[in-house]
């Protein structure tokens, strides 16, 4: 495991460049040290702190009884997710006509909100996977929780599709198996269908590569457990898990081939999601730049969420020391070059739309930017592209509650996005006599906002139950892991 | 009647004493050694003996037959059981098969990669003799232990003992088996 060695290597520069410099002095200072390093020459936690006492904080919330604040969330998210099933149920019994879709606009919310949601999914792969494989050690702090909002984005993202099939109950004619239909197959050649599999795959390995990084932490959590319920479910789910080094030698080669396995998987993922729509003749639609642009625009917001849930974790987990300002600086500087990329990609839009002479195509274009849709389109245009320019600052980095607004407007602008491409480009078709317009039913608003309420309700059960820091993983980073540092027990 | 002991377990404060108690512990015979930590340590594996792992070849195995198996499946749903003209395209479109078979491909391999984890190290693995042991509930937070088995042909309880307190072991607890 050469890979390993180097990693430790590097982790080697940190520790004899030694004592922090405190939060706020950045990662860039103390030009002195050499160009190789990673960016964190500080510690990557905050606090001094002994493994015992990393333990103990870590598990805190679970062992605590809810706070008020934790209920209150809940209590909101909980109704939206109610509000949402009550439309989604409304929506079944009744039929698809009770959402705002014509003839000419057969796509609108539904798909928007599954391309939103896959897209917020794609940050926690790329933290906890390409992250890991660029040696990027301070992701230790975030990865667990934001592998934890792929898993619910993926959810979310997964039952808009089928709530749109208007029959939920044949999902499984998705599925290629034997059938009394001749066998008729499914259509292998359909990038719908490919979405089937990317996006189930894509559920599972996420699903997999959590859980294993759970399993340690889960040990520990049955090792700590006052309760004998609490102990019989946390040593079910950690497989009798007791650190044997045999074990820790495997998982760590498992970790790195999973995480090699999910690097080229999240990049297909949204590159096949885009192909739903550039495989399609649709001017605005039809165009080579969409898999990069959408692989981007993912990350983007995926990295928005990840920043929005991390800030709230962090205040009402008290968990500050754990995920620091340089964390959310460092996420801040990943929006950028990917805000950049976006903004890159519209401009090119625009470009190949002039520069290809097809007047459908230009015409999309102008009509996106100043027809009946251009409210939605500069709010895309001001959250995505002017927004993100504000983190260049280093005061806008460093003041939370700051980014915490702005990651709320790139969500809302990555929405915006996804409502654009999607609506612009079918309420306009070839013919302008199949021209229409759409406006969204109040059953498809509370669809939108029953994905949030369930995406949270779910995040909240997760810092409840589960440890939402990577215990083992932040250990590592430590410095203890060579023993650098003297007396690691008390 | 007092249980048939499995082995020695110490506790040390750190890991690199840990490390080099495991290298003694190997130079001075013992070959039936594990340690537990709550993290991985580096040079552990290497200081216990340890070969690394072939989980790599299953992974590979494992996704060439994910890869193979769902181009076949594609071929021979659209092309032989099935035949049907769609878009114009040739039956053995393979360029439209390429997203399907990728995703096969990696579906495969990664869930090789999480069975053969258990497989190989015999998870999940409900008890274990060392969870036994006085104080291992620590390895899980901040104890590092080195265990010698009984069934070592070099294994004494009190010379075995002995060699484990001057590697610098804070405590030597008996394993019941």
């Amino acid at each position: 495991m050469a890979d390993r060695t180097e990693l430790y290597d590097r982790d080697e520069s940190f520790a004899v460049n030694g004592r922090p410099d405190r939060p706020g002095r950045g990662a860039h200072h103390g030009s002195g040290h050499g160009s190789h390093l990673a960016p964190f020459r500080v510690p990557f936690i905050d606090g001094d702190k002994t493994l015992a006492q990393v333990t103990d904080e870590v598990c805190a919330p679970l062992e605590r009884k809810s706070t008020l604040a934790w209920k209150a969330t809940f209590a909101v998210a909980f109704t939206a997710m109610a509000i949402g099933v009550a439309c989604v149920a409304y929506q079944i019994a009744t039929g698809i006509g009770t959402w705002g879709l014509n003839r000419t606009v057969g796509w609108a919310f539904d798909i928007t909100n599954f391309v939103f949601w896959i897209g917020i999914g794609h940050a926690g792969t790329l933290i906890s996977a390409i992250l890991f494989l660029f040696r990027q050690r301070w992701r230790t702090s975030i990865n667990r929780a934001a592998e934890a909002m792929t898993i619910f984005a993926v959810i979310c993202a997964g039952l808009f599709p089928i709530i749109h099939m208007g029959r939920p109950w044949l999902a499984y004619w998705m599925l290629p198996y034997p059938n009394s239909r001749g066998s008729l197959w499914v259509n292998f050649r359909s990038p719908l269908l490919w979405d089937v599999f990317a996006i189930s795959t894509y559920f599972l390995i996420s699903l997999v590569f959590w859980y294993l990084g759970l399993v340690p932490d889960l040990a520990t959590a049955r090792d700590r457990a006052k309760s004998p319920l609490r102990r019989r479910l946390y040593a079910i789910f950690s497989l009798g898990w007791n650190g044997s080094t045999r074990t820790w030698t495997r998982y760590e080669t498992v970790y790195l081939l999973l995480a090699g396995l999910a690097t080229p998987l999240v990049l297909s993922v949204h590159t096949i999601v885009s192909f739903d729509f550039a495989t399609s003749v649709i001017p605005g639609w039809h165009t080579t730049i969409f898999p990069p642009y959408f692989v981007a625009g993912a990350v983007f917001s995926g990295f928005a969420m990840v920043l929005t849930l991390m800030i709230i974790a962090r205040k009402t987990l008290r968990f500050e020391e754990y995920i620091t300002v340089r964390h959310i600086e460092a996420m801040c500087k990943i929006i950028i070059v990917t805000g950049g990329c976006v903004a890159l990609a519209y401009g090119t839009e625009f470009f190949t739309a002039w520069y290809s002479a097809n007047g459908y195509e230009r015409f999309v274009f102008l009509n996106r930017a100043m027809g009946p849709f251009k409210w939605a389109y500069w709010t895309m245009v001001g959250c995505n592209v002017l927004v993100p320019q504000l983190l260049w600052s280093k005061k806008v980095r460093t003041n939370v509650a700051l980014v915490f607004v702005l990651s709320l407007l790139i969500n809302v602008g990555m929405w915006f996005e996804r409502f654009v491409i999607i609506v612009t480009s079918l309420s306009r078709d070839y013919l302008p006599s199949s021209w229409s317009g759409y406006s969204p039913t109040l059953i498809e608003i509370g669809t939108l906002l029953g994905s949030f309420g369930l995406f949270f309700t779910l995040f909240l059960l997760f810092c409840r139950a589960l440890p939402v820091i990577a215990i083992g993983e932040v250990k590592g980073v430590l410095g203890y892991a060579r023993g650098a540092r003297k007396g690691a027990g008390q | 009647m007092t249980p048939r002991p499995w082995g020695l377990l110490a506790r040390f404060d750190r890991p690199a004493e840990l490390v080099g108690a495991a290298e003694r512990a190997r130079e001075a015979g013992y070959r039936r050694l594990d340690a537990y930590s709550p993290f991985p340590i580096e040079g552990l594996s290497d200081a216990l003996g340890l070969r690394p792992t072939r989980l790599p070849l299953l992974v590979f195995a494992g996704g060439a037959v994910g890869g193979l198996a769902g181009f076949g499946l594609q071929v021979w749903a659209m092309a032989v059981d099935y035949p049907l003209v769609v878009d114009g395209k040739p039956f053995v479109s393979w360029p439209s098969f390429v997203p399907v078979t990728f995703e096969l491909t990696v579906l495969c391999a990664a869930l090789t990669t999480v069975l053969g984890l258990f497989a190989l190290s015999g998870l999940p693995r409900p008890h274990h003799p060392v969870f036994g042991a006085d104080g291992f509930e620590r390895a899980s937070r901040d104890g590092f232990f080195l265990a010698i088995e009984a069934a070592d042909p070099l294994f004494d309880a009190n010379e075995t003992r002995d060699l484990l307190t001057t590697l610098g072991a804070r405590e030597v607890a008996d394993v019941a088996e």
